[in-house]
């Protein structure tokens, strides 16, 4: 699986997008989800499980006042 | 939790004192002008005041300069360039202090409409400084027919100026008895030039604080009156020392009354393309902020907590880039314990963002006003990361205390909690010691030496008259002293041009490197922020990419600062479709709502092309302007280590496992190879990698944006600017083939 174009090597069964935001420490408020170039809504991030080839992208919209 | 309607309203000024202060004022020149009324958003006029002789005068704005510099930040730098030389410097008397806040500005329908920018020579750079400010002087000065002030020459004695912008009065008036800092000169100012307590809202107050007469990073504090708190704000134009040439001058304030704010005071030529796109606007807030950055809570503090998840915030002196202890300064903390709530918290009319936070009542520790409750205004972001984990603090009280203290004092924050934090690192690797410090033991996390060195520096007396020079000169200094090897703190003084970092780590953003690096001013985040697209998305991999991005962020950002507009509600609140949109961090439909905006207000359409090159003509302006002043060239953009890589071998070890694998995925070692390498051939092979990465951003950089590889905008270029002004050409051509 690859998370902004780059390998991700935790990937494992039933890895949601959830999971993957959970381990990389993801808490910034305002992000940009795709998978395969399909766009997740947040209400989803819990239930898309992601396959071992899926291309996610988890975009972080910009800050700096 | 505190609630705004729960809060004792603060308060009044001692009356029968400022009555005093009044009739101390002596009337030095007094003019009566007929206000100009606005029409498209702007009055064509600027107001120049001469405090050697008093003069004041009332100039046209010719069409020239308005289509070239459309206004803000534009307009600071046309007339500030016309006012000095070559050989000027921050104390020069011809050096001027511009102010402008744009067509757009003072406008109400729409959120961060009231901006102000100010230029002037630096005292910390030598080259102009620009920085932005909320409160209500910018739109007071247009309503009160000009579209932008000139402040040049010196004082004899202390002197406060005044506009009354209702009666067409201004006046220039020695002032020997008002305090010094800043929220006791705004309450006495804002009390004594009010008709009575409703009129109070009307006065607007321009100073900085009893620092800025020796400290080179003293900002301007700008105030507006809060009816609801019966307490004077402050916002701050904070960096880049302002505040010191302020006080060379000798003018104490600036104070500018106007009664009649209304919807279109602006005259614009379409007021219902602004209602229509601030309605859309304030929707937005209303229904998604909570969802995202919750600023109508916490303010911009709420993300350092995420910021230490993505290890940017910086920690000791940007060594690393975040603490577990932040959760002791997390967003949640702040709205719970620290911040008062549902206050109507905007620096400007009709900003529904409402994201200048106050910590209200807040009893102060130290210093000369220890006992008092006080109204903080803050903590920003910037403020809480520099004066807290930079310098190893998390408790807010401390961050608090400091943060009220830099204010009133008239002291940049981020530069401060920037230069504070070297001053702890110099301390901890013995360049300093408490005999050379007079006792103050700057060790990380020393709160009680942090507000102490804060009091001295106010004070001017014994250490602090070091920390008032600022890093780029104390480096110097403790060379000189022998108490320190120059190299090393060039590699950890976060300083660039002379200016200290604002606070974001950007080890493992390039382009953020660039983003700090490649500025006109000197290290301020205001004009590229692209540590998420490049070092957590990976959006733009190639130096083509980043380039493309330090070409497109610093000119959509210069924008602006042109039109007297703030960036926070371009990005800071998105549209809940915003992911749908082909480039998303971007915001296209609020760039949009800026296009309609600028369109309503003059008339002139201007398409997204139109307004890179409305900020190109300036931004290219700025930096043949740093050239004229003896910098603006590529050894200029140079920054220190620390902000590309591990300067120290604790650093390099607190992340070896991601240093160990760049060194094989991007230097292009083995893992054998690495695994044999000691841990200072590591450093060695990443620096050299980093540093080679930098040098190569700027070969992709400066072509985008149309300079030479020196970094000298090209003939070419200014031409196709309509940027081709004689006094530039005299300057850039004789560059045009000069090698780096």
């Amino acid at each position: 699986m690859k998370l902004n174009d780059r390998p991700y090597e935790n990937w494992h069964e039933g890895l949601t997008i959830r999971g993957v935001m959970d381990y990389m420490h993801f808490t910034w408020p305002k992000l940009v989800v795709k998978v395969n170039g399909q766009l997740v809504w947040p209400e989803d991030y819990g239930n898309v499980v992601l396959k071992e080839d899926d291309d996610l992208k988890i975009h972080h919209l910009l800050g700096g006042g | 939790m505190i609630r705004m309607c729960d809060l004792p309203r603060y308060a009044d000024a001692d009356m029968e004192e400022i009555k005093k202060m009044k009739e101390a004022h002596v009337v030095l020149n007094q003019i009566t002008y007929e206000p100009k009324a606005l029409y498209r958003g702007y009055t064509d006029k600027r107001l120049k005041i001469d405090v050697s002789d008093n003069s004041v005068s009332i100039l046209d704005i010719p069409q020239e300069v308005k289509e070239k510099f459309t206004g803000g930040k534009g307009y600071c730098l046309r007339y500030l360039w016309d006012s000095v030389n070559p050989q000027t410097r921050w104390d020069s008397p011809e050096n001027a202090i511009t102010m402008s806040a744009g067509p757009v500005a003072g406008i109400t329908q729409y959120g961060g409409t009231g901006k102000c920018l100010v230029c002037t020579i630096s005292p910390m750079t030598d080259i102009p400084i620009d920085s932005n400010v909320g409160g209500y002087f910018g739109p007071f000065l247009k309503f009160s027919g000009f579209d932008m002030i000139e402040l040049t020459g010196k004082a004899k004695e202390d002197v406060i100026i005044v506009i009354d912008g209702n009666k067409g009065i201004i006046s220039v008036e020695k002032a020997p008895l008002e305090h010094r800092d800043a929220h006791i000169l705004g309450e006495e100012l804002t009390a004594m030039y009010a008709e009575d307590e409703n009129d109070r809202k009307n006065v607007a107050v321009v100073c900085s604080g009893s620092a800025a007469e020796h400290c080179n990073l003293s900002m301007l504090n700008f105030t507006f009156y809060d009816p609801k708190r019966n307490v004077v704000r402050l916002k701050q134009a904070g960096r880049g020392g302002i505040g010191r040439v302020f006080a060379d001058k000798r003018i104490k304030a600036l104070v500018c009354r106007f009664k009649g704010v209304k919807a279109n005071l602006n005259d614009v030529y379409d007021i219902k393309i602004l209602n229509k796109d601030g309605l859309k606007f304030h929707r937005e807030v209303a229904t998604l902020d909570n969802k995202q950055n919750a600023m109508r809570k916490s303010g911009t503090a709420y993300s350092l907590q995420t910021l230490s998840d993505y290890d940017i915030l910086p920690t000791h002196n940007y060594k690393y880039g975040g603490t577990e202890k932040v959760s002791e300064m997390k967003a949640e903390v702040w709205q719970e314990k620290w911040l008062t709530q549902g206050g109507a918290d905007g620096c400007w009319y009709g900003c529904s963002m409402a994201c200048a936070k106050t910590a209200d009542h807040f009893l102060l520790k130290t210093g000369p006003y220890k006992g008092c409750r006080v109204c903080v205004d803050g903590p920003e972001y910037e403020s809480a990361a520099g004066l807290g984990p930079n310098c190893g603090i998390t408790d807010p009280q401390v961050i608090l205390e400091l943060n009220f203290y830099c204010d009133t004092y008239g002291i940049d924050t981020i530069s401060y909690g920037t230069m504070t934090a070297f001053l702890m690192e110099c301390y901890e690797n013995g360049i300093l010691n408490k005999e050379r410090t007079g006792g103050l033991e700057l060790v990380w996390g020393n709160a009680e030496a942090d507000l102490e060195l804060l009091h001295l520096i106010a004070r001017n007396e014994g250490f602090g008259k070091i920390g008032a020079l600022g890093s780029h000169k104390q480096k110097a200094y403790f060379a000189e002293q022998g108490w320190g090897d120059m190299d090393f703190m060039n590699d950890i003084a976060m300083e660039q041009k002379g200016l200290e970092y604002s606070e974001y780590s950007s080890k493992e953003s390039l382009a953020q490197q660039g983003g700090y690096g490649l500025t006109n001013k000197g290290p301020q985040h205001d004009e590229a922020w692209l540590i998420f697209m490049d070092q957590v998305n990976n959006q733009i991999p190639t130096f083509d990419d980043k380039a493309e991005a330090l070409y497109y962020y610093p000119m959509f950002r210069t924008w602006f600062g042109l039109l007297g507009l703030c960036k926070l509600p371009w990005n800071d609140i998105v549209p809940a479709d915003n992911s749908l949109r082909d480039e998303p961090a971007k915001v296209p439909e609020h760039v949009d709502n800026y296009l309609d905006l600028y369109y309503g207000v003059t008339g002139v359409k201007i398409d997204r092309d139109d307004m890179i090159r409305m900020s190109e003509r300036v931004y290219n302006f700025q930096r043949i302007f740093n050239i004229r002043l003896g910098k603006g060239l590529r050894r200029n953009d140079a920054i220190p280590y620390r902000s590309q890589g591990p300067v120290t071998e604790e650093e390099y070890l607190s992340r070896q496992e991601r240093y160990d694998r760049q060194l094989v995925e991007l230097v292009g070692k083995t893992a054998e190879e690495v695994q044999a390498m000691s841990l200072q051939e590591k450093m060695a092979a990443t620096r050299s990698y980093r540093e080679s990465e930098y040098e190569k951003l700027i070969d992709a950089v400066y072509p985008k944006r149309g300079w030479t590889l020196n970094g000298v905008p090209t003939v070419a270029h200014l031409k196709e600017l309509g940027m081709d002004l004689p006094e530039l050409l005299e300057i850039v051509e004789p560059l045009q083939d000069v090698q780096p």
